[in-house]
């Protein structure tokens, strides 16, 4: 389905008496859809199979048997086809297949959220007859229905064309709505008890061709007229899907996906879509903040910035520019994070880092470089990440519809599992701490390495594990590297712009100054000044304890923040408002190092700035000048550094030494502890946006079943875990998908943290006891 | 009694090891499921979804379709009264009356004691006999309102029960395939040979 044009095989066709070049084995209406000629259509969707559900595609289609009525999305092109789309009969088709869509829809057109953006109404304007001659009740349902936390259903609306129950099977794999009944009773509906919470449902919303699903973050709250739209990019995660910003009267809200070939052909997952409502939240900070007996006090920007340039002046003369260290960047834009870096080099700082330590080393980023769309082509995608439906949700759907189309075979190495498991053609349970073994051996297997051998190899690599190491995932890496030397590998990092801020400089140079070291050293009383961008080690840094020791350690911390997060609030000495997505312009980079813009659609709240225009005042105020003045002027110096729109952006990074990973001995603990992320945790944009806060599951931890009847606890028993350092208590689950002895506990649920219980070991090592 | 019992969980792995996807045993199982209770239960539905590896809204979206899969608890006999025009015209009403008063429900309702489910159907294929109507989907012919009090007293003494097993039961002698005949989890792209109900004798077969 994706758009290259080389080396495909034409066939000529006829539309409305002109000639035109189809490619071959495309449906007819994909053919005059790029002729400029527009057949109405309700059901086909360029991205999923055609199924004929509507009939409204219907055109006289002749194949050298005389002109017939056809559906134009269920045919294929043929040579010496000719289609007419204006033809009478074709018309007259066309008029009476819409008098029959209308015959039981309410015409709620007033009160009803795609009124003015609907393609029923548009199609029954420009191809219905204009009048109906039914005069029987309609059909009556009750109005609407949740199917969803976030979605409603009208069934009245509904046309059963079939793309919401088809995306939900086909693309997003979770066919938890279906047609039931038949007939005139055949409505979509999900499992009594069992809503459809996908993480994909926002996009049945925007494909739905009529009102039949709503989505509550966007009830009535606009009418399409009104609303502004920009084009501009999710910076949720490091897909960076391309999204279209909906606001009015300055507010955003909704965030619709658009089609990119490259990245998300159109779809978004619902943390990205709905997370537009954390931008109006009421904790985002007005004015800056400092912390005085009182607690923080509201001050304007000059106080602010002149307070901070005299800890930075102050810092630099006492401890040089070792004291001072910056975290985090990954949640701004290029020139954000290239502002900052670029003040860091003037004033020498090589402490930065764009990780909590909660990604992988940044050599990551050194070697080849893989795009999605290697991914999606290539023979064999070797996964070594996260589970990407949860962390990486719309590159989750990019691999699934590879593999299900049977381009793309996909060998997993994972301790617990992942949402592609049951996709891929090898799942390996990898033991924790001995990843790069066992992937050496598996490689090692003739039908693996057959495999491996028949086509490109793209290795996507991700921290799925926040208890252990990300040097493990590393020497994983570096293994199939071993084998297979011309794998070229995908970054699953996690943060919005993280490949972006780290490109940009916001990066360790050299071990020893990275997240890690900088909480250690900052734990240890020897950091003046800790800058925060958008970063909350008290929420993100997996070991808990180092993180509130390096917040209470270092003497100063200044913290650019949109929210107020807990470091802010706890830690910060000075806040500084920072503008958030959606107010400010700029670019971003996503996993591939892909640069695509983000846009400015609504005022800064209060008096927030961007980050980037925060570091050249701070620069300024220190006697240094950056040489920019506008943000064009970054994106330019940006883009002569290889960062141009669109490009992929790849700026030399040392891979580092192989990482030699020791095999960690037994410990005495029971449990081998793993820790990952889930789509929705207490992350800033999820947990202040008021519809995705309340979808957090909640603390937990899953082991074998066969480990709770050692252990003689069922579901929802209480149970304490235990490390070397503390513990926490957790009502367990069963999931016989856990390799014994390994127990699974998802991150940022509140409750029992278990970054109570990780300390930057290789590996976490837990006992575990019922609460009698 | 909502999930399968021992018994009928074998003969549901029976069923789906027949077929080259365990998908394709989803009608046959929810049969399975009608026979044991009665009616298809949500919990035999969910059960069945994991059996054959879809979604439970798969299972009743399936189920639905099917005007003979009842999702409500339906009494031993479930008694089909046509109302259709051929009935309707030779006093189809006078026998759904009929049932109504000496069952005390109306059309739609189930009795308290979970013997009778009355409906009232659409054209049941048999308009040279109506009026008619179908205990468990076996025929009574030209029925009178007097016929239908002696039917519902003849089911409820018993007298029938040779000839009409209790709503659900597909057949009381269930057949097996010997396993030589099944085609089994074979995937249908892997297949080379011919099928294998086809003997390899036949000429042309598996050229
Ligand atoms: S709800 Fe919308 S998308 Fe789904 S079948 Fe109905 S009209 Fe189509
Ligand atoms: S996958 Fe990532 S970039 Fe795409 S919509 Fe979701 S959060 Fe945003
Ligand atoms: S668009 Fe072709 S049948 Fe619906
Ligand atoms: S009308 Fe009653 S069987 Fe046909």
């Amino acid at each position: 389905m994706s758009e290259t044009t080389e080396n495909v095989d034409t066939v000529e066709i006829t539309v409305n008496g002109r000639a035109v070049m189809a490619r071959k084995g495309e449906m007819v209406i994909a053919a005059t859809d790029r002729a400029g000629e527009h057949i109405p259509r309700f059901c086909y969707h360029p991205r999923m199979s055609p199924v004929g559900m509507c009939r409204q595609c219907l055109v006289e289609i002749d194949t050298g048997r005389g002109p017939m009525l056809q559906p134009s999305c269920m045919v294929p092109v043929a040579p010496g086809m000719v289609v007419d789309t204006e033809s009478p009969t074709t018309k007259r088709a066309q008029e009476g297949i819409l008098e029959l869509l209308l015959a039981n829809h309410p015409l709620d057109c007033p009160v009803c959220d795609k009124g003015g953006e609907c393609p029923l109404q548009d199609q029954a304007f420009s191809h219905g007859p204009g009048e109906s001659r039914y005069v029987e009740e309609k059909r009556h349902y009750e109005k609407p229905i949740d199917i969803s936390a976030l979605v409603k259903l009208d069934r009245e609306r509904c046309i059963l064309c079939d793309r919401c129950t088809r995306f939900a099977d086909e693309v997003a794999g979770d066919a938890l709505i279906h047609f039931v009944e038949r007939g005139n009773a055949t409505q979509v509906m999900t499992y009594p008890d069992e809503p459809f919470s996908s993480h994909f449902s926002g996009n049945t919303v925007q494909i739905c061709p009529v009102g039949a699903l709503t989505a509550t973050p966007y009830r009535f709250k606009a009418r399409p007229w009104d609303l502004e739209q920009a084009d501009s990019t999710c910076t949720t995660c490091s897909v960076g899907c391309r999204t279209s910003v909906h606001s009015s009267r300055d507010r955003v809200l909704r965030f619709q996906g658009v089609d990119d070939d490259n990245v998300n052909w159109g779809w978004l997952c619902d943390r990205g879509r709905f997370n537009f409502e954390s931008i109006h939240a009421e904790s985002r900070l007005a004015d800056p903040l400092i912390r005085t007996a009182e607690g923080l006090v509201a001050t304007d920007w000059s106080s602010a910035m002149s307070i901070t340039a005299d800890l930075v002046r102050s810092a630099l003369e006492r401890s040089g520019p070792s004291s001072i260290a910056i975290l985090g960047g990954a949640r701004g834009t290029n020139e954000d994070a290239w502002a900052w870096a670029a003040l860091a080099d003037a004033l020498g700082v090589t402490r930065r880092d764009a990780q909590l330590d909660d990604g992988l080393p940044v050599g990551v980023l050194g070697f080849e470089r893989a795009t999605i769309e290697d991914a999606a082509r290539a023979a064999t995608v070797v996964l070594l990440g996260p589970d990407l439906k949860e962390e990486l949700p719309i590159l989750h759907l990019r691999l699934r519809h590879a593999a299900v189309e049977g381009r793309t075979r996909i060998l997993e190495f994972s301790p617990t599992g992942s949402g592609l498991t049951k996709h891929a053609w090898r799942s390996v349970r990898t033991p924790v701490g001995a990843a790069a073994a066992t992937v050496a051996a598996t490689l090692a297997d003739a039908e693996v390495a057959a495999q491996l051998g028949s086509g490109p190899v793209v290795i996507v690599a991700g921290r799925h594990d926040l208890a252990s190491s990300g040097d493990q995932v590393m020497a994983a890496v570096q293994a199939v590297l071993r084998a297979v030397p011309t794998a070229t590998v995908l970054p699953a990092l996690r943060r919005g712009n993280v490949v972006g801020a780290l490109n940009a400089g916001c990066r360790p140079d050299g071990a020893g100054n990275d997240a890690r070291s900088i909480l250690v050293d900052a734990a240890e009383g020897r950091i003046e000044v800790l800058f925060l961008l958008g970063a909350d080690p008290l929420a993100d840094v997996p070991d808990a304890d180092l993180a509130r020791r390096a917040l209470q350690g270092a003497r100063r911390v200044v913290s650019l923040d949109g929210h107020g997060c807990a470091s802010t609030m706890v830690a910060a000495d000075v806040v500084l408002p920072a503008a958030v997505m959606a107010e400010k312009s700029g670019t971003t980079t996503n996993l591939e190092g892909r640069v695509s813009t983000v846009s400015h659609k609504v005022t800064v709240h209060g008096t927030a700035r961007p980050d980037w225009m925060v570091a050249v005042e701070l620069a300024l105020a220190l006697g240094h000048d950056l040489g920019v003045g506008s943000l064009e002027d970054i994106t330019g110096r940006l883009a002569s550094g290889g960062a141009a729109l669109g490009a992929i952006w790849a700026p030399s990074i040392a891979v580092g030494e192989p990482v030699t990973v020791e095999s960690v001995a037994p410990s005495g603990y029971d449990y081998r502890l793993v820790v990952s992320r889930v789509l929705y945790d207490g992350a800033v944009s999820t947990s202040n946006s008021a519809s995705l806060a309340p979808l957090t599951a909640g603390p937990g931890v899953s082991m074998h079943p066969l480990d709770m009847e050692r252990l003689g606890v069922v579901d929802g028993d209480v149970v304490t875990v235990t490390a070397g350092r503390g513990g926490v208590e957790l009502p367990v689950c069963a999931d016989d998908r856990l390799d014994r002895g390994v127990v699974w506990v998802p991150f940022g649920q509140g409750g029992g943290d278990p970054r109570e219980l990780i300390s930057g070991g290789a590996v976490t090592d837990v006992s575990i006891a019922r609460v009698s | 009694m909502a999930r399968f019992n021992e018994t009928n969980l074998a003969t549901a792995h029976e069923i789906i090891a027949r077929y080259p996807r365990p998908k394709s045993a989803l009608i046959p199982l929810l049969h399975l499921a009608q026979e044991q209770d009665g009616y298809v239960t949500d919990e035999a539905m969910r059960q069945i979804a994991d059996l054959v590896g879809v979604t439970p809204a798969e299972v009743i979206g399936t189920g639905s379709f099917y005007e003979m899969f009842r999702f409500e608890p339906t009494g031993r006999y479930l008694i089909n009264i046509c109302g259709t025009m051929s009935c309707a015209l030779l006093g189809a009403s006078d026998l759904l009356h009929a049932a109504e008063r000496t069952l005390g429900i109306h059309a739609g309702g189930t009795t308290a004691d979970g013997m009778f489910t009355l409906h009232q159907a659409e054209c049941q294929a048999a308009c040279t006999e109506a009026p008619c109507l179908q205990v468990n989907y076996r025929y009574r012919f030209r029925m009178t309102p007097d016929g239908v009090e002696q039917l519902i007293d003849d089911l409820r003494a018993g007298r029938l029960d040779d000839e009409i097993p209790p709503h659900g039961t597909l057949a009381r002698v269930r057949q097996h395939i010997p396993a030589d005949r099944g085609v089994g989890a074979v995937d249908p792209d892997a297949v080379d040979g011919p099928p294998a109900w086809i003997p390899v004798t036949v000429e042309g077969a598996g050229s």
